[in-house]
């Protein structure tokens, strides 16, 4: 044990409360017609966002480097019709040949 | 995406896609461990984080903060700001699954971006709510193994991996959200709502602490649904 166990228990309790906070929601509430109509798009706008911080943010600066070329390689193989692996390989194979070369950091 | 009807080739598919996420995060998982022994955190402090935490971005944000020095309530801050999205993402995939009993208590531990993704994602398929589940409890379970194991890897062995991002594994991270996010957004309102999302949370990024531009597109996409129900009333 080191002076960072309890830190770390408490957190990790404070993570799985957001978590099962999610499940214990009343059923009569999440078939409410507003509830409905919004619970489908939340997660639409947070992981548009999630993708949005992951492609652009390195803490709280906005940098453009190799993984924007990745990203937009990706969305050229969805364009295409691509599956999920090819997307994934396709962007992670430009990011990392182009890092390598020393096109983009 | 799925041309075939056939429900065993569409659980393999969803099956390979769960597993080559969680090889994929499991890189990460790699030096989450490393980082975690590297920071002085004792092996079962580390995996105890995988094991019970188990939100990538809030395990390397407590973890980042006590190496940059941090007290244990900055720490404990910063973790909480980067999992609250979980509870979003817990309504979401409750009002999807309504699982009953112990679990209800799975489900929530393996409610993580990745998992809420890929339910997403498969929703719009031909098999709906039921390969949406399929592919919900696929990736959680694949990603809290890969990530538990290499977590304990990387704890162990704490100068065997180089840098993730030498192999794109960032850029491979955002192309898979966009890949299972894809499918949802095909009508102009889905578009409308993935857009402003995205530039609000970009626009936030300065400004405000990691995890916050995240919500505030949540905060966004309910006002944009909120804001078309009362309209078609």
């Amino acid at each position: 044990m080191t002076e960072f166990f309890w830190p770390v228990v408490i957190a990790s309790l404070i993570a799985f409360a957001f978590k099962i906070a999610g499940f214990l929601v009343p059923r009569a509430i999440l078939e409410h017609d507003l509830f409905k109509k919004i619970i489908p798009l939340l997660p639409v706008g947070m992981l548009s966002g999630l993708i949005a911080v992951q492609v652009l943010a390195v803490k709280q600066a906005i940098v453009f480097d190799g993984r924007v070329a990745g990203i937009v390689a990706g969305i050229v193989a969805l364009i295409f019709r691509a599956p999920f692996i090819v997307v994934v390989i396709v962007a992670a194979a430009v990011t990392a040949i182009g890092r390598a070369k020393g096109y983009w950091i | 995406m799925s041309k075939s009807s056939n429900p065993l080739s569409t659980k393999r598919r969803i099956l390979r896609d769960a597993i080559g996420i969680g090889i994929g995060v499991a890189t990460y998982g790699l030096s989450f461990g490393a980082l975690g022994t590297a920071t002085g955190l004792s092996l079962f402090e580390t995996q105890l984080l995988s094991l019970i935490m188990f939100t990538g971005g809030s395990q390397f944000a407590l973890v980042g903060t006590f190496a940059a020095g941090g007290g244990a309530i900055s720490a404990i801050s910063a973790a909480s700001l980067l999992g609250v999205r979980n509870l979003a993402y817990a309504v979401r995939n409750n009002s999807l699954m309504k699982p009953t009993g112990i679990r209800r208590i799975f489900a929530a531990q393996l409610t993580i971006d990745e998992s809420t993704a890929m339910a997403l994602g498969h929703e719009q398929g031909a098999d709906g709510v039921a390969g949406a589940k399929y592919a919900f409890w696929a990736t959680g379970i694949s990603v809290f193994v890969f990530w538990n194991i290499a977590t304990l890897l990387g704890a162990v062995a704490v100068q065997m991996v180089g840098d993730p991002n030498t192999y794109g594994l960032d850029a491979a991270i955002g192309a898979g959200f966009i890949a299972l996010l894809w499918p949802q957004i095909k009508t102009k309102f889905a578009i409308l709502t993935s857009l402003a999302g995205a530039a609000v949370a970009i626009a936030a990024i300065p400004f405000v602490q990691p995890g916050i531009p995240i919500l505030l597109a949540g905060f966004v996409a309910t006002l944009f649904a909120w804001i078309k129900a009362v309209a078609n009333d």
